[in-house]
């Protein structure tokens, strides 16, 4: 039995919210209980915006995350507004790239993902977001490389089809980190 | 049955309703529930369906009380500002028995308020929906897939009793993705409607639908056998959750994504050796009052947690004949609680008994 509760937060147009669906999917492709509370409203337009997604075996009662296990963070905005709500014994994967700020807490761990300067230098521009979610996995171990692959065929429009190899390899950079 | 999927909570009720044979749809966009309509403008046209955005609320409520008077299942949906301005033509299908389907996906009151999850129109859907005397069938769901579940309830009543129907929803539960299993549209069984303004080429006298009755003892005769079919409703059609109520020494009644909220609370409470369990309504109109009086036999106070100012707390009192105290947390305006304030408040009803 175990539950992931994680926050994903970073500006709209940064992708946190396709991160989140992408792990919902891989929960609801590993059958277990999964919600996706997403805001909504002024935040997404142009100032940060964020995703809580639990992951569970079992019911899952409240859906609000306000204590993160790990928390994924894009921006500095975010990272003020979330660090000190991260559980003890959590962890936080921060973007170094834009986040200049090392975490003061002690009792979670910091994983620093220069994964903007990557997705730049890697030729994956637009998936800092998906290096990311690489390095969430090696974290967490949430699931499989295998479903996360399985997932991105779901989750990726057909239009949009080739750009999974590119999203895959994104997810495999990040875990390697 | 259907697969599992992941669905946002506005797009799947707009598919529960189609698969429930739903095929006119009349809305208008507002926040946090246009991704309903959205939805509703992809589907409706590639299955033969009517997708309209109409030039205001009230246009799409009035269409709807067209459409459902020729019999076919209708709906629309808004948000709260959205819904007083279609309370006009609720109480115009009410005092013409017509079914059909409102959603309100709630937000922040009064006024335009603001955007984000309330419960702050309970009083509208339970009270007054409408002028007149007259109620509606009000359906709180919990979760994604209670939003499919009780769209097929819903539509399934208002067509048994011939009166509107409405999901109570709200901003989390319309915005949250869940997984969620469908039912299949072969599964829906549909009334007759021998009452609906339909062609028929002279083959039968004609229908009227009509709420206007200008005869005092005309208009009191309709509206009395309205109330004899409410009367048979509350009797038969309440519907509640009784969570760890069995040894409950405290009851918390909470509705909607609000009490899954409470729920945590609860689990977190029974660890700490607090017997306290939850009552969770279904039904909002018809209220589920013998499951509150069952509760109330081993119960010593009872508790409402909403997302508004209390606006249920009443009708819990009412339902035990103010036997038991009923206090009220929660929070408005588009706060939601969290299962922490909750315990805290279980804590101190429970005060050193815990």
């Amino acid at each position: 039995m175990s539950t992931l509760r994680t926050l994903i937060a970073g500006f709209g147009g940064q992708g946190s919210l396709f991160f989140g669906k992408v792990i919902s999917y891989c929960g609801l492709h590993d059958d277990k209980n999964v919600t996706n509370l997403p805001s909504y409203g002024p935040e997404m337009r142009g100032g940060t915006a964020n995703c809580s997604v639990i992951i569970s075996d079992e019911e899952i009662s409240s859906p609000l995350v306000l204590n993160p296990d790990t928390l994924v963070v894009m921006n500095l905005p975010s990272y003020d507004k979330f660090v000190g709500t991260v559980a003890p014994g959590g962890n936080i994967i921060l973007d170094s790239t834009l986040i200049d700020k090392k975490v003061e807490r002690e009792d979670i761990t910091a994983y620093y993902v220069p994964a903007a300067e990557l997705a730049e230098k890697h030729n994956l521009q637009g998936l800092a977001n998906i290096i990311l979610l690489g390095k969430f996995l090696a974290v967490t171990g949430f699931t499989s490389l295998e479903t996360v692959e399985k997932t991105f065929e779901k989750v990726v429009p057909a239009k949009k089809a080739h750009l999974i190899p590119k999203n895959i390899e994104a997810v495999k950079l990040g875990m390697e980190l | 049955m259907s697969e599992r999927v992941l669905m946002k909570g506005n797009e799947a009720l707009a598919e529960a309703a189609i698969r429930n044979g739903c095929r006119h749809f009349f809305g208008y966009p507002i926040t946090p529930q246009t991704e309903l309509a959205a939805y509703m403008s992809k589907r409706m046209p590639k299955i033969g369906g009517t997708y309209l955005q109409a030039e205001s609320e009230i246009a799409a409520a009035n269409m709807v009380l067209g459409a459902a008077s020729a019999g076919v299942r209708a709906m629309t949906s808004s948000s709260s500002p959205g819904i007083s301005l279609k309370t006009e033509a609720i109480s115009y299908m009410c005092g013409s028995d017509l079914p059909c389907l409102i959603v309100n996906v709630q937000r922040g009151g009064p006024g335009l308020g603001g955007i984000q999850a309330s419960q702050a129109d309970y009083w509208q859907a339970t009270k007054a929906p409408g002028h007149g005397d007259l109620h509606i069938l009000v359906f709180a769901p919990c979760s994604v897939q209670e939003m499919v579940d009780l769209v097929g309830k819903a539509f399934a009543l208002a067509d048994q009793y011939r009166m509107p129907a409405m999901i109570l929803a709200d901003g989390m539960l319309g915005q949250m993705m869940e997984p969620v299993v469908l039912c299949e549209p072969g599964e829906v069984q549909m009334v007759e409607k021998p009452w609906a303004v339909t062609g028929h080429g002279g083959r039968r006298p004609h229908n009227i639908v009509n709420s206007l009755f200008l005869t005092p003892d005309e208009l009191e005769r309709t509206v009395k056998e309205r109330f004899e079919r409410y009367r048979k409703i509350e009797k038969t059609e309440a519907l509640a959750e009784n969570y760890m109520t069995d040894d409950a020494d405290y009851v918390i009644v909470s509705y909607g994504a609000c009490a899954r909220i409470a729920k945590s609370a609860v689990l977190a409470a029974r660890e700490k050796g607090v017997k306290v369990g939850l009552v969770r309504p279904l039904t909002l109109w018809p209220f589920p009052k013998q499951d509150l009086i069952k509760a109330a036999e081993h119960a010593k106070e009872f508790l409402c947690v909403e997302m508004s100012m209390g606006q249920m707390v009443d009708d819990v009192r009412l339902a035990i004949s103010c036997s038991r105290p009923v206090s009220f947390f929660g929070h408005t305006g588009g706060i939601i609680p969290t299962p922490a304030e909750i315990l805290a408040e279980i804590e101190k009803m429970a005060g050193g008994n815990a």
